[in-house]
């Protein structure tokens, strides 16, 4: 440590304490505020609990958390898919580092991008339908982003392509700094591919895969607005609103800010609870930190 | 971790063919397979944006999957024309680098405090801070809108620099403070004896040798800041300060009909990125794992 004035640390502290305290601080303790009254402009009457109420009454509500519980769905897709990819990669297929980068490149793209791209490939008459028709499997061309039953899958396929880049290369820097002998040992012991997998593999990839679980969550819940807002805008009907695209309406649109606010106060609580887990990671292994 | 895999080869093989058991070639084939498969599911819908931007309407209607016959180029024209692509772009890049910039700064002076002075309450903070990494913009938008609102600051430069300089300040203040502590102390500890300030030595000396965390640090951030969605749309209403990503999603919903035009448009607003990723791939990947593996 540095000796300095009593003073000093809180100099250097200052500007950063400030703009956290106006990034983060003042709208983390107005949400709560915002969320007991009737919003009317900057401010209104005090009405309890009403605003919640409300909300719990919403059916547009409820099936917006249900569509968030059905895209948590992808979150083991995207650890299974990753994984797979990062051990084969990591496995010194040739030329992985090609497939490496390639991989990456949706993740590297913008969120509206895909959501514009993907909305005109999905289309009834788009690219995928076209293509399946000239194969003579016309009968698999549905209407992806159309018909209320599928646009939620179809966004959740479209978050899977972007966010499993981010797996990969997470899970192949993992790979890449264990030790390689705890990985030869496996074979020599004369495990098959699966069972190395599973038994030497995996165990080693614990810390990372409970921060990509918990990450992936996290944007699940409370970070999936571009794509929803590109794609269907949380259409058909509601069929694909999420809570975020519902605060955005109910600040935005329908101008509530204190209903927003409520919802924006569940969304805090819930992260909150599942920050607990990185945090716990973290602090465990404060010795090996560093990048 | 740029380092190549070890060669799985024995070195007895390497001087002849050796004969692979069957069940062995079949298991490489299986993955080249699978990784051919994981590739071309990422290069179709790449290919889809290429091939059509240089498609007339006519063409595209036609065949959605050949190559274009004839190539034509009049959509990027007709894309410059209906979108204000050079404001989105200008616009983008403004709030990108200012608030990239006002949180390295920032940072920079939170981080050395937390990894070299002593004060109270130190590792809760550092806990409280690194934590907000992880909270959703969404929560914070309505109090920071209606807060830019009364200020009158809604679609000015300044009011969108400040926010999303908060809002990337703790993932760079976790980033350079991991990196701070890894320099060894000896360092600091023979310029103290030269007579050196605190601030020279964060300055003169943590800084340059943290130069890697920066690039890494600045990386993260400028594609956080340019791919926002959310808090453009909400902060930055008006034409003369909307985003290169609002302006794409305008755009693309007014041409959805005419999907070569959309296509070009959704190209020219990647080709930042990619040139970009093309040339610092490594900063890229690096910057992005080291929030989370090891760390």
């Amino acid at each position: 440590m540095i000796k300095t004035g009593k003073l000093t640390p809180y100099l250097y502290l200052l500007p950063m304490i400030l703009l956290l305290v106006f990034g983060f601080g003042y709208p983390l303790v107005a949400i709560f505020n915002f969320s007991l009254r009737r919003i009317r402009g900057a401010s209104g009457p005090f009405i309890g609990l009403e605003n919640y109420r409300q909300i719990f009454k919403d059916d547009v509500f409820r099936q917006a958390v249900s569509h968030n519980v059905v895209l948590l769905l992808a979150v083991p897709i995207m650890i299974m898919i990753s994984i797979l990819i990062a051990v084969v990669l990591f496995e010194q297929i040739r030329g992985w580092r090609f497939y490496r980068s390639i991989l990456f490149v949706p993740y590297i793209l913008a969120i509206p991008v895909i959501g514009v791209v993907f909305s005109n490939i999905l289309q009834l008459n788009g690219m995928l339908n076209e293509t399946l028709r000239a194969w003579g499997l016309g009968k698999l061309a549905l209407d992806w982003i159309g018909n209320p039953n599928l646009t939620l899958w179809s966004v959740m396929a479209v978050i899977i392509w972007r966010e499993v880049g981010f797996g990969i290369v997470l899970f192949l820097a993992r790979l890449l700094s264990i030790n390689e002998e705890l990985i030869d040992a496996g074979k020599v012991d004369g495990a098959n591919w699966w069972q190395r997998l599973w038994f030497v593999i995996i165990p080693q990839l614990r810390t990372v895969i409970e921060f990509y679980g918990v990450v992936s969550v996290i944007t699940m819940l409370a970070w999936i607005f571009s794509y929803i807002y590109t794609i269907s805008r949380g259409g058909p009907g509601n069929a694909t609103v999420v809570m975020e695209l519902y605060v955005y309406n109910f600040a935005f649109r329908n101008q509530l800010p204190g209903i927003a606010s409520a919802v924006a106060v569940i969304l805090f609580l819930v992260t909150l609870v599942l920050i607990i887990p990185i945090i716990r990671v973290r602090s465990t292994n404060v010795a090996e930190e560093m990048i | 971790m740029n380092q190549a895999p070890p060669s799985e080869m024995p070195a007895s093989s390497a001087g002849y063919k050796p004969r692979r058991p069957l069940g062995r070639s079949l298991a490489a084939f299986t993955k080249h397979a699978f990784l051919i498969l994981a590739t071309l599911l990422v290069i179709v819908p790449l290919y889809f944006v290429v091939i059509t931007s240089l498609k007339s309407m006519e063409n595209y209607s036609l065949d959605k999957f050949g190559f274009p016959n004839p190539i034509y180029m009049g959509n990027f024209l007709t894309a410059l024309r209906g979108g204000r692509y050079f404001d989105w772009f200008k616009n983008s890049i403004i709030l990108t680098l200012g608030s990239v910039l006002v949180s390295a700064v920032v940072s920079s002076m939170g981080a050395f405090a937390f990894a070299r002075l002593k004060f109270r309450f130190r590792d809760t903070l550092l806990a409280a801070v690194t934590a907000l990494m992880i909270v959703p913009p969404v929560v914070m938008l309505v109090p920071l809108f209606l807060l830019l609102s009364q200020l009158n600051m809604t679609s000015t430069y300044w009011g969108a620099i400040l926010v999303y300089a908060a809002l990337i300040t703790p993932f760079s203040v976790y980033l350079l403070t991991n990196f701070f502590l890894t320099i060894p102390f000896e360092i600091v500890e023979s310029a103290l004896l030269d007579g050196a300030t605190s601030f020279d030595i964060l300055v003169k000396i943590l800084l340059p040798l943290a130069a890697p965390a920066i690039v890494t640090m600045v990386v993260v951030n400028m594609l956080w800041v340019w791919n926002d969605l959310l808090i453009a749309l909400v902060l930055l209403p008006q034409d003369n300060t909307r985003t290169l990503m609002v302006g794409v999603t305008i755009f693309g919903s007014r041409y959805n009909r005419d999907v070569p035009i959309a296509m070009a448009g959704m190209l020219m607003a990647s080709i930042p990125m990619i040139l970009a990723y093309l040339i610092g791939q490594r900063y890229f990947i690096q910057g992005l794992v080291a929030g989370a593996v090891k760390g």
